[in-house]
């Protein structure tokens, strides 16, 4: 009971303070009131009466606080009071207040906003079932440690194998979707029956693939995906049962899968058709098209598992030597397979942002703790004036913590608004591939971090100036002024902080300066081609109307030729697959040297005649290709130096014969000319042996047409244009130039999002790191301005008052500077492939870095050596 | 008019408290209470009622209302409660055991 009033009257007392008083005013008036009329009754004049009684009242604005007091000091009312006091003293103090804030809220934006990735793409675990006992399933070649399954081995492996609960195989997959406005391209994928339930996604509308869907002969059938399924069926049910054209064959939709279905490696597909094998590299056991997922059997390893798969692959080796001969099998954990490649850039932007955070805490804890110095006096009044030590102590914590308050709600606005900056800036055809990107943004775990690091920082700001304190001796600053003891001890702890700070900055200098090296490097290696100028378009020929290799080759010689006569076009060519993308491989062998069955496996393309041209890549030797290279002629290949170097390095290569490995029947295809590497696979890997086959010889219905033009990004739309005029049904995709395949490719975009980020970072740390230098010095000066006053009394020079200064400022900085090249020289090995041409050890990178460092910290560190030596002795004196 | 004596510490919120035990009252009427049963011995000012009316209050002795006085005007009655009714008991007899072993020590001593 007691205590519900208690509560009631210190509510009232708090929330109701306005009437409480005027209560309080009226209780006291009317008891002056009284106080007349007693007087005035007991004989006074009015006039006497009135001025005994407010005589005796005196102070009644004092009675008042009294019975506020009274009332007791209410521990919320105390904090209200204090951050009030509180803020009026960080606006006291702009200067202080701001550089403190935009430091700390810098460095919580950056960490934030860095961290939301690093959550969406590896602390979230995959959206699957039980995400953890998924892996991937490959084969595993010399040159591919992750390389796909040909179908039939993928179904003696899911039969042979014992370590699965399910074995499911998935492809990408182009189909061309029947419009209105003709062919359009669909991103689809194929997949085995049981793929869905392999990783626990149920479709929300519909049915999954039942056992048997997907064998050859069964009909064709489509699940779409929520996506799709909202835009082009506005999201009915009756979309179920209704049929899409798709690649020329009706195939009936029997299911949509949930909103937040997706699987990364066939990037976002829209239609999910069953594998329904049919074509011949589906049946040829050398072909190798397919990946695996599965989910282990409960207790089964990974290592156990790969045991397992390497011994089948063993026993499929010894049955099918032709094919499979030196065929492994290799099982990844699924999260690997799908967030291995963005890893270590994520981690390493997630150190660069931790690192800058560090110091801009650091940046501000210094600071602090220079304004607790230059407080000690006022703190020293106050205990002398009768506040108790806890009192001052607890008002340096309410600081600490509306200051890092202040900083956090601008940092984690800014977080907020950086996330999606950053993710507008991924180009569109790497975010499809990162579908795991799709649950970006604030959630109760990039919450939670956010949380914890202004915890961290809100309790260190308050210990700051308490641990400050406790060496104070309230007397000693009353008596000894700013100097003394207390300042020397902060003075050591201030260069430590300095010190670590400009390690730091040189850490990340030195990361943001290896990172555009190595970016600088990729750009600089010869692709093999000219990117200016160039510009290329997918193009995918329909099966089902073009049903025969002619038809296939007529429609790509219409295309070529209508290309050509566009005004502003120079040569146009077609090639398979583009350049650095990767793309087939083959075994081939030559004929007339002894063969044991080794697989000799090259990078594979078919060419049109005028490609190479266009490409404006250079022959060595012999010719290119010409449009009476048919099949009438003998066929025939163009090779590059890598394979010279791989196959012909003693002999002539010209005239010289190959054979497909796999393939006896064919005839020999003569080698014809070599040329100089085309960068075929990402341009900071090794150009591996290619060869190219002649299009009208070995054609193929999906092909990247590539263009020489006067003014390569005008004439792209000419050209989507001029081939959809040609058939509607050809659909087409990836309309782009080259220059932007080179800097949208993952080796450049990923190493220059790196730059850019790091790079941003070390800018940052290093202002922050000499702006902390410069209040060291600045501060250690300041201290010692009675000194140099004396100094410069007894005759010393300007020149040797700077020396004093600098010397200071030389030390700390040098000392920073060495501790943070063995930093960065560590920290350097930790960026890995990222480095490309350049290794952390880089002299001039470290030197360049340190010079930077060094000439910057001298310049600051200048503002106050002037200052000192401009110190007029007299007043230096006089002023203590 | 005489200095008002000073009050032996804390003897003041019993002597209020004993006061309101008999009625409800304001603090002007209060002080004038205790003057008279004083015998004018005991002036209580502004100064150290009002403070300790609204320590009383906020223990939660005493509980306040607004009421029309006796010259027909709004003033803030006082009244005592039950736990101040306890208190009370507990107070005086403390004052009882104070007084009665000052004034032991003082006769003896005389």
């Amino acid at each position: 009971m007691r205590l519900a009033t208690m509560l009631r009257l210190r509510l009232r007392s708090l929330l109701l303070r306005g009437r409480v008083d005027r209560e309080l005013d009226e209780e006291l008036r009317y008891h002056v009131e009284r106080e007349i009329e007693a007087r005035v009754a007991a004989g006074l004049t009015p006039e006497a009466a009135r001025r005994a009684a407010w005589r005796e009242a005196a102070g009644l604005q004092q009675r008042k606080e009294e019975c506020r007091d009274m009332r007791g000091l209410n521990p919320i009312d105390t904090v209200v009071h204090d951050v009030r006091f509180a803020l009026r003293q960080l606006r006291k103090s702009p200067v202080f207040t701001s550089t403190a804030v935009i430091t700390l809220a810098l460095g919580l934006c950056a960490s934030v906003a860095i961290f939301a990735f690093v959550d969406a793409a590896l602390i979230r675990p995959l959206p699957y079932q039980r995400p953890a006992r998924l892996v991937g399933v490959f084969e595993r070649v010399a040159a591919y440690p992750r390389s796909n399954l040909s179908y039939p081995d993928y179904l003696d492996w899911k039969r042979l194998n014992t370590v699965f609960s399910s074995l499911a195989a998935y492809q990408r997959a182009s189909l061309a979707l029947a419009t209105p406005e003709g062919a359009r391209l669909g991103a689809g994928a194929r997949v085995s029956d049981d793929f869905f339930r392999t990783l626990g996604i149920v479709p929300a509308l519909g049915r999954d693939f039942r056992p048997g869907e997907d064998g050859p002969g069964a009909p064709a059938i489509v699940i779409l995906s929520d996506a799709i399924w909202r835009s082009r069926y506005g999201g009915r049910a009756d979309a179920i049962g209704q049929t899409v054209t798709l690649s020329g064959a009706p195939a009936v939709i029997v299911g949509v899968l949930p909103a937040d279905a997706q699987f990364a490696p066939v990037g976002s597909a829209d239609y999910w058709v069953p594998f329904r094998p049919s074509s011949p590299c589906d049946l040829r056991r050398s072909c190798h098209g397919i990946y695996g997922v599965a989910r282990l059997k409960d207790g089964v390893s990974v290592q156990a598992a790969a045991a397992d798969m390497s011994a089948i692959a063993a026993r499929l080796e010894r049955q099918y030597p032709d094919s499979n001969r030196g065929q492994g099998a290799a099982i990844v954990p699924l999260t690997d397979v799908i967030v291995g490649d963005v890893r270590p850039i994520l981690l390493v932007l997630l150190g660069g942002a931790g690192l800058l955070l560090l110091i801009a805490t650091v940046n501000v804890a210094s600071l602090l703790l220079v304004r607790s110095e230059s407080r000690k006096r006022e703190m020293a009044v106050r205990s002398a004036l009768g506040a108790s030590t806890w009192r001052v102590v607890w008002q340096f914590v309410t600081e600490g913590v509306v200051l890092v308050a202040i900083a956090a709600a601008i940092g984690l606005a800014g977080a907020r608004v950086a996330i999606q900056l950053l993710v507008k800036l991924i180009p569109a055809d790497m975010m499809a591939r990162m579908t795991f990107l799709r649950g970006l943004g604030f959630n109760a775990r990039v919450a939670g971090f956010a949380l914890a690091v202004v915890a961290i920082a809100a309790v260190l700001f308050a210990l700051t100036p308490m641990v400050h304190l406790a060496w104070a001796n309230g007397r000693e600053a009353l008596t000894h002024g700013d100097r003394g003891a207390v300042g020397t001890t902060w003075r050591r702890l201030g260069t430590k902080l300095v010190i670590a700070e400009l390690a730091m900055a040189m850490v990340l200098l030195v990361g943001g300066a290896l990172l555009t090296k190595s970016l600088y490097r990729v750009l600089q290696v010869d692709p093999g081609l000219q990117p200016d100028h160039l510009v290329s378009l997918g193009i995918s020929v329909p099966r089902t109307k073009y049903k025969t290799d002619e038809q296939t080759v007529r429609i790509a010689r219409s295309i070529l030729d209508g290309v050509e006569t566009l005004p502003g076009v120079t040569t146009a060519g077609l090639t398979s697959r583009p350049p650095l993308e990767g793309g087939n491989t083959v075994w081939i062998r030559v004929a007339g040297r002894p063969y044991h069955g080794e697989h000799n496996e090259v990078d594979y393309r078919e060419v049109s005649a005028g490609y190479f041209e266009a490409l404006g890549a250079r022959f060595v030797a012999g010719r290119d290709f010409s449009h009476a290279d048919d099949p009438s002629h003998p066929p025939v290949v163009v090779v590059n130096e890598a394979f010279v170097r791989t196959y012909f390095a003693n002999e002539p290569a010209l005239g010289q014969h190959l054979l497909y490995a796999s393939n006896a029947t064919q005839p020999p295809l003569e080698i014809i000319g070599i040329v100089a590497d085309v960068k075929e696979s990402a341009l900071d890997s090794a150009t591996p042996p290619a060869v190219y086959t002649a299009f009208p010889q070995d054609p193929t219905n999906g092909f990247t047409l590539f263009v020489r033009a006067a003014q390569a990004d005008a004439i792209l739309p000419t050209l989507v244009e001029t081939v959809r005029r040609l058939d509607p049904d050809l659909s087409t995709f990836a309309a782009r130039s080259m220059d932007t395949a080179i800097d949208q490719s993952p080796a450049v975009y990923l190493r220059r999002s790196a730059a850019w980020l790091v790079g941003g970072f070390a800018v940052l740390a290093w202002v922050l790191s000499v702006v902390g230098l410069y209040g060291v010095v600045a501060y250690s000066a300041g201290q010692r301005t009675r000194e140099i006053g004396v100094r410069m009394a007894l005759g010393a020079q300007r020149g040797s008052v700077y020396r004093l200064v600098l010397r200071e400022a030389g030390a700390l900085t040098l000392i920073g500077v060495v501790v943070g090249v063995a930093c960065a020289v560590g920290a350097g090995s930790l960026l890995g492939d990222l480095l490309f041409g350049v290794t952390s050890r880089d002299i001039p990178t470290l030197a360049a870095v340190a010079a930077v460092l060094c000439v910057s910290a001298l310049l600051a560190s200048f503002v106050p050596a002037r200052r000192a030596a401009s110190i007029n002795p007299v007043q230096a004196l006089r002023g203590e | 008019m005489s200095k008002p004596t000073d009050l032996v510490q804390g003897t003041l919120d019993l002597l209020i408290l004993k006061i309101i035990a008999l009625e409800p009252m304001h603090g002007w009427a209060i002080a004038q209470r205790i003057r008279q049963m004083s015998g004018d011995i005991l002036q209580v000012g502004q100064s150290a009622l009002y403070p300790s009316l609204h320590k009383l209050e906020q223990h939660g002795w005493i509980r306040s209302e607004w009421a029309v006085s006796e010259n027909n005007r709004r003033a803030k009655y006082y009244t005592l409660t039950k736990a101040g009714r306890t208190a009370l008991g507990r107070e005086a007899a403390q004052w009882e055991r104070l007084a009665g072993a000052i004034s032991a020590i003082v006769r003896t001593v005389s």
